[in-house]
């Protein structure tokens, strides 16, 4: 019940409506929690409500600290 | 974000976690709170090898299904067996914990009265929307994570004037049942996983005092096993160095001061109070509530004659409020895979996806492999 997952705006509009693209399928959902988010932004998707924007900087921070992880770990 | 699951990085975390656990006087017991970290852990079958790293996990009570008091559940079968044409609208899982009367799912709706599962609220309000005659209630249950989404529909039900839709609300703040694990000192808890998408509304902030009056250390973590690898690390860590704090291993997702416009909704229609919480009993403003204002849309008051929230009992031999407090593993309960298996659950803990003793059941050592 609290599963929540990442998606990528399509679409936004009027009433806080719209589409986002997940896992290949297009899924609607209510967007009025984040309202600072623009189409093309990931989301946190949770019971038909974006409850958070993805920031891309802190994501990459994180892969590029498993990528090192992961060489040293192969060396 | 596949490379958080790319078995030389994890490989490379165990063995970090292995030597910070070794340096410390015993085993540390860190109580991951979210029943869909606890899903997880097991899925990927980070548990025992955390174990054998020297890092004991143990489950918390973060499963809005399973600590909802069988009083509330009882209050919705009643709802929807006596009154007519309404219709009864709850999230999948609410409708398959086992009561006294049954469950959602065996209960006889009365004359005109249906069940329907809804996935979000808002499909909820969409029917009462086009079915104005109907009694529309949703049966709203959950954590920070949904409280949001079910303040949205009241908020929007009452501009709309909407009188057909109420909701029968089962909404629970995590950091106040925290507390209430760390005040009753029946498991030493050495830190805490906290849920990433509780916190991707609350923040850091709330669970601060888990640091500062309690000496914890905690990290919010996501949900992929590279995730909550970064999180016990940090965990370890902070106790090494004798310096608890809330890390934030999920900054992708979370924002420190979490989300400013969630909160001013849920605050705008919610107020606290002193819920009743499965196994953790009484806990001091660790539920919300509607507003005098939007009093009027609070299922509970509208179907009080119908439902009443005297206390049920829980069902006989279950011992699914000792297993939300981290007091006891499922395995020890004796229905455990006997009479409580996932086709037929005694209680709710069996019932969830994100119930311990159905994770235990799926995927652990003794149903390693069944699904
Ligand atoms: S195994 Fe079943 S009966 Fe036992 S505590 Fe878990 S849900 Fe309750």
């Amino acid at each position: 019940m609290c599963l929540a997952v990442p998606a990528k705006i399509v679409r936004l509009e009027a009433g806080g409506q719209g589409a986002a693209s997940y896992m290949g399928s297009e899924v609607r959902a209510n967007f009025s929690l984040v309202p600072q988010a623009r189409p093309g932004d990931w989301v946190i998707i949770h019971a038909g409500f974006a409850i958070s924007v993805v920031d891309a900087k802190e994501a990459r921070a994180t892969l590029r600290l498993f990528k090192e992880m992961a060489a040293a770990e192969r060396r | 974000m596949k490379e958080l699951r790319d078995p030389a990085a994890l490989r490379g975390l165990l063995e970090d976690i292995r030597a910070r656990a070794g340096r410390l006087r015993r085993t540390p017991r860190l109580m991951e709170v979210c029943g869909t970290h606890t899903m997880a852990l097991f899925r990927s079958g980070l548990t025992p090898l955390l174990a054998e790293a020297g890092v004991e996990m143990v489950s918390g009570p973060g499963c809005p299904v399973c600590i909802t008091p069988n009083a509330v559940h009882e209050a919705a079968i009643a709802a929807v067996t006596g009154a007519e044409g309404l219709t009864l609208a709850a999230f999948g899982d609410m409708t398959r914990v086992p009561t006294r009367r049954g469950s959602l799912q065996t209960a006889v709706p009365a004359r005109g009265s249906r069940l329907r599962i809804v996935y979000s609220p808002e499909e909820a309000l969409d029917e009462a929307r086009r079915e104005p005659g109907r009694e529309v209630v949703f049966f709203g249950a959950g954590f920070e994570t949904t409280i949001p989404a079910v303040a949205y529909t009241v908020k929007r039900a009452a501009a709309e004037g909407l009188r057909n839709f109420s909701v029968l609300p089962a909404l629970w703040l995590v950091p106040p049942a925290l507390k209430a694990v760390l005040d009753a000192r029946e498991v030493a808890v050495d830190g805490f996983i906290y849920p990433g998408h509780v916190s991707a509304v609350i923040g850091a902030g709330p669970y601060e005092f888990a640091a500062r009056d309690y000496g914890v250390p905690g990290a919010i973590a996501g949900f992929e096993p590279g995730d909550i690898l970064l999180a016990v690390r940090s965990v370890l860590g902070q106790m090494a160095a004798g310096k608890p704090e809330v890390a934030l291993e999920y900054g992708r997702a979370v924002a420190r001061e979490g989300n400013a416009a969630a909160r001013a909704l849920m605050d705008e229609v919610l107020e606290p109070y002193d819920a009743v919480w499965r196994g953790l009993g009484k806990i001091p403003r660790s539920g919300l509530r509607f507003r005098p204002e939007y009093a009027g849309f609070d299922a509970g008051r509208r179907y009080a004659a119908a439902g009443g929230a005297e206390a049920a009992a829980d069902m006989k031999g279950c011992r699914c409020g000792d297993v939300l407090r981290g007091a006891i593993r499922p395995e020890s309960c004796r229905l455990f895979g006997k009479a409580c298996r996932p086709d037929a659950p005694a209680g709710p803990c069996m019932v969830s996806y994100e119930g311990a003793c159905l994770i235990h059941f799926k995927y652990g050592p003794a149903g390693r492999g069944r699904t």
